[in-house]
């Protein structure tokens, strides 16, 4: 018998799976710091991060969050630079700093193995890092230099002008850093950051992978006693300013072959009841590789290596952007077809054919990210981080297997009207 | 240890199956012993160029994409200057939805004229938005040429220049595919939550029937060693003069490769390696510094690579590599830096092997250089290299007539 190749082979519908989310176990520190565990993996490597709510919210001077994060490997009392790079990199550990707009994290990857060995110095960073004033200065002269490149290239300008227009340049999701910012930096300021956010700071620990029995043991040992818990997270306002302008055109390279688009407008975080049905409406849209803004902008013209449209993953307020470099003679054609598929959502309801695709691409997307410890983790921590529990999971899986095209449509009318976006490009 | 198993289709095909129980997840990767140095060289770019079209349609399906998303499944590509690989993850459940997609665009392409002009388009974009529209973009493309006089290693994947895209012809399209897209010269490797057994019978089902092809025997004009130090000085409108020098050094599977491996990390690897220490902590010559390879399969470049602190002269910037780079020539390095260096391999294998996806992929590379059983010896090569060994490769690779250099300066 010939194989006829023209006929799909049967595929078990994946809107049809039970997912089922792995259990994060829970318990506290002696000082009240909870730590969520997630034991699971075939590798014996392990991560945890330290989650502190130490972002730019909480600075009092621009960029003041994220050079206390930057500088937290550069020296403790015990220890320089130098000697605590050495120390994570002899037992082959990874140990990274990131800082975001509510919260700072530390975030180690190791070999379990080793794990007793470098939670100390971990602990030490907490308590008692220095802030050397040569390091500063090294690290504003290099950051300097690095942001001079960076204001050469059309998406970094992009990334920022946009979200200055959605939130204004003041609010913490909407400003951005200036070589003048690092000249303004003093150590002092640095100290009390870390003192306040860090060492009396309010802390979250996240770990996961091959769990070694007596983890809880060790890690309540060494930052059980630490002073972390003892104050209330600052509740702080930050009063939004968006821009009353909408369309915005900048030639930062009269020598650029491509623009950078930005296209956004606000949108709720994930408790306001459209967020979860709204992601099936925006990977319609531009959320994946089979989505209407690639296979019209990418897969039928041409105009672009690739475009994508998503929810800014914010805790408070939140934007939905699409974003995309294209070839600068092609730049208006390409917002105009974003426009255009914008109205074809509004005036069209969604075929059940392309609906279906979505949803099982999207649940077997969920299925693929439920798959090792570290991404199941990382979902924890989103959860965790933004308030809501399990039953937020459970909810938007639902949501993906039965949202229909009206109510999808309803929410394009909603939404998706050019008049709410800004727009921007920049050459 | 990775376990998994080997057979070969009659037609030549070549398949591995690892089987992991523990993720609900199947992964299909499909690696084409095919990359850009197997490139003419006035139609270089054409094996990336290649990679996208093999998106466009095939003989039988008219779409790649959505019948695998309707699978639950997704998908990407990524070509090389040494291979072009394709992998794709799914609900285990619907595995024969891959089988059936990747066996069809190995059977043959449809060679669509729209896909072709449309693809050319996009890769230009791509060319634009990596190289052309970034400050240093252009950067390897100098090296490349400067290090590389015969060996096709001398233009990048994207190819050497947009023209050679844009003039890509679907007769070009056309060869390519039957030369290099046959069973033959393939490895198809199946990992996650499957059945050998079963894998074998669908690898037969859908594989078997596709005509072998003829073996690709790859005849590449070898670089010959280098005699004396070749310098470029470029001037571009950049913030910040960079500098940029390489040394030629051993293909993938020889001894010294392992070493100079370990060499980046020593030099360049982290916080606490030489040359940051030394010359952006200490010296504070350069803003950024980093040391590093590709990898490449045939004899490759070690480099290294910084911008330069502003009112740091180039000379000084580079003799202070140099005395850094003497250091490790005269000195032998001390046990515990080789143990160092020796344990962030260890675990960089260890994160690695993590996704199913990462070890179907480290799987067919391994095959491709001969045996996937390599996979598993890896980590014993590193673990037997001496000091004496990082003594000898450094005195053989950082000879100043084997090196190139770069002054990148701001206008």
């Amino acid at each position: 018998m010939t194989l006829n190749r023209t006929i799909t082979p049967p595929i078990t519908d994946a809107v049809s799976f039970d997912l089922q989310l792995k259990k994060c176990n829970q318990y506290q520190l002696d000082n009240g710091v909870p730590v969520y565990s997630l034991d699971a993996g075939t590798q014996e490597v392990l991560l945890i991060e330290w989650v502190f709510y130490a972002g730019n919210w909480y600075e009092q001077k621009n960029i003041v969050a994220a050079t206390t994060n930057f500088m937290l490997k550069n020296g403790t009392a015990k220890r320089n630079a130098f000697s605590i790079n050495e120390h994570f990199e002899f037992y082959g550990a990874y140990l990274n700093r990131s800082c975001y707009n509510e919260t700072a994290t530390i975030t180690l990857h190791c070999l379990s193995k080793h794990i007793s060995e470098l939670l100390p110095v971990v602990a030490e960073i907490i308590a008692a890092s220095v802030f050397p004033e040569e390091e500063l200065n090294t690290y504003r002269r290099n950051q300097k230099q690095r942001l001079e490149v960076n204001l050469k290239k059309c998406d970094f300008i992009a990334n920022r002008l946009i979200d200055e227009y959605v939130y204004g340049i003041q609010h913490p999701y909407g400003k951005y850093t200036s070589t003048l910012d690092y000249d303004n930096l003093n150590r002092e300021e640095l100290v009390a950051f870390h003192r306040s956010f860090y060492t009396e700071g309010n802390c979250t620990i996240f770990t996961a992978g091959k769990i070694p029995a007596n983890l809880d043991k060790q890690l309540n040992e060494i930052f059980g006693k630490l002073p972390l818990q003892q104050k209330t997270i600052p509740v702080i306002e930050h009063p939004l300013h968006p821009s009353t302008e909408k369309k915005f055109s900048i030639i930062n390279d009269a020598e650029g072959v491509q623009g950078a688009i930005r296209m956004a407008r606000p949108f709720p975080n994930r408790h306001h009841p459209d967020y979860s049905k709204v992601q099936i409406l925006n990977n319609v849209f531009g959320g994946f590789f089979g989505s209407r803004l690639m296979s019209n902008i990418r897969e039928d013209k041409g105009y672009t290596y690739g475009i994508h449209s998503y929810i800014q993953n914010h805790i408070h307020d939140s934007a939905w952007m699409i974003s995309t470099e294209a070839g600068r003679e092609v730049c208006e054609a390409t917002i105009q077809e974003v426009y255009k598929e914008m109205q074809v959502l509004c005036n069209e309801p969604i075929e059940e054919d392309e609906l279906s695709l979505v949803r099982n691409y999207m649940i077997g997307s969920v299925l693929g990210e439920l798959d090792g410890p570290f991404q199941l983790i990382s979902r924890w921590k989103n959860y965790v981080l933004n308030g809501v529990d399990e039953n937020y999971f459970y909810n938007s899986v639902a949501q993906i297997k039965t949202t229909g095209a009206d109510e999808l449509q309803d929410l394009a009318k909603k939404y998706l009207n050019p008049d709410s976006f800004y727009e921007l490009v920049v050459i | 240890m990775i376990l998994y198993n080997r057979f070969t289709l009659d037609n030549g095909l070549t398949v591995l199956v690892h089987e992991d129980t523990a993720t609900p997840m199947a992964v299909v990767n499909v690696l084409y012993d095919v990359g850009a140095r197997d490139e003419h060289p006035d139609k270089t770019g054409f094996a990336h160029l290649f990679e996208h079209l093999m998106f466009g349609g095939s003989i039988n399906i008219p779409e790649y994409d959505e019948p695998l998303q309707r699978a639950g499944g997704d998908n990407n590509a990524y070509t090389t200057n040494d291979l072009t690989n394709y992998y794709c993850q799914l609900p285990a459940q619907n595995i024969e939805t891959a089988f059936w997609l990747e066996s069809d665009r190995m059977l043959s392409l449809a060679f669509s004229e729209k896909s072709l002009a449309v693809q050319r388009k996009v890769v230009c974009e791509e060319f634009k938005e990596h190289y052309l529209n970034k400050p240093y973009g252009d950067i390897w493309h100098k090296m490349r040429e400067l290090a590389y006089k015969v060996h096709p290693y001398k233009w990048m994947t994207i190819g050497r220049e947009l023209s050679h895209v844009e003039n890509a012809h679907i007769d070009d399209v056309k060869h390519f595919f039957f030369k290099h897209y046959r069973p033959v010269n393939a490895i198809l490797v199946v990992a996650g939550n499957v059945k050998t057994d079963n894998i074998k019978r669908l690898a037969e089902k859908w594989f078997g029937p596709i005509p072998s092809g003829e073996k690709y025997v790859r005849d590449l004009p070898q670089e010959p060693v280098q005699q004396e130090a070749r310098k470029l000085q470029v001037e571009a409108a950049v913030p910040l003069d960079a500098f940029i020098k390489t040394w030629h050094m051993d293909a993938r599977l020889e001894k010294g490769y392992y070493v100079a491996d370990l060499l980046t990390e020593i030099l360049g690897g982290g916080g606490s390696s030489r040359l940051y220490q030394a010359l952006v902590k200490e010296q504070k010559l350069f803003s950024n510094l980093d040391c590093y390879h590709f990898g490449t399969m045939d004899a490759g470049l070690l480099t290294i690579e910084g911008k330069l602190v502003k009112g740091t002269g180039m000379e000084q910037a580079e003799n202070a590599i140099t005395a850094e780079l003497e250091k490790i020539q005269q000195t032998p390095i001390g046990e515990a830096e080789l143990t160092k260096v020796k344990n962030r391999t260890e675990s960089v294998i260890a994160f690695e092997d993590m996704s199913v996806m990462s070890r179907a992929n480290s799987l067919a590379m391994y095959e491709l250089m001969g045996d996937a059983a390599l996979m598993n010896t890896e980590l014993n090569k590193y673990r037997h290299i001496t000091t004496e060994d990082v003594t000898q490769h450094s005195l053989q690779i950082f000879r100043e007539s084997n090196s190139n250099t770069i002054y990148y300066h701001a206008k």
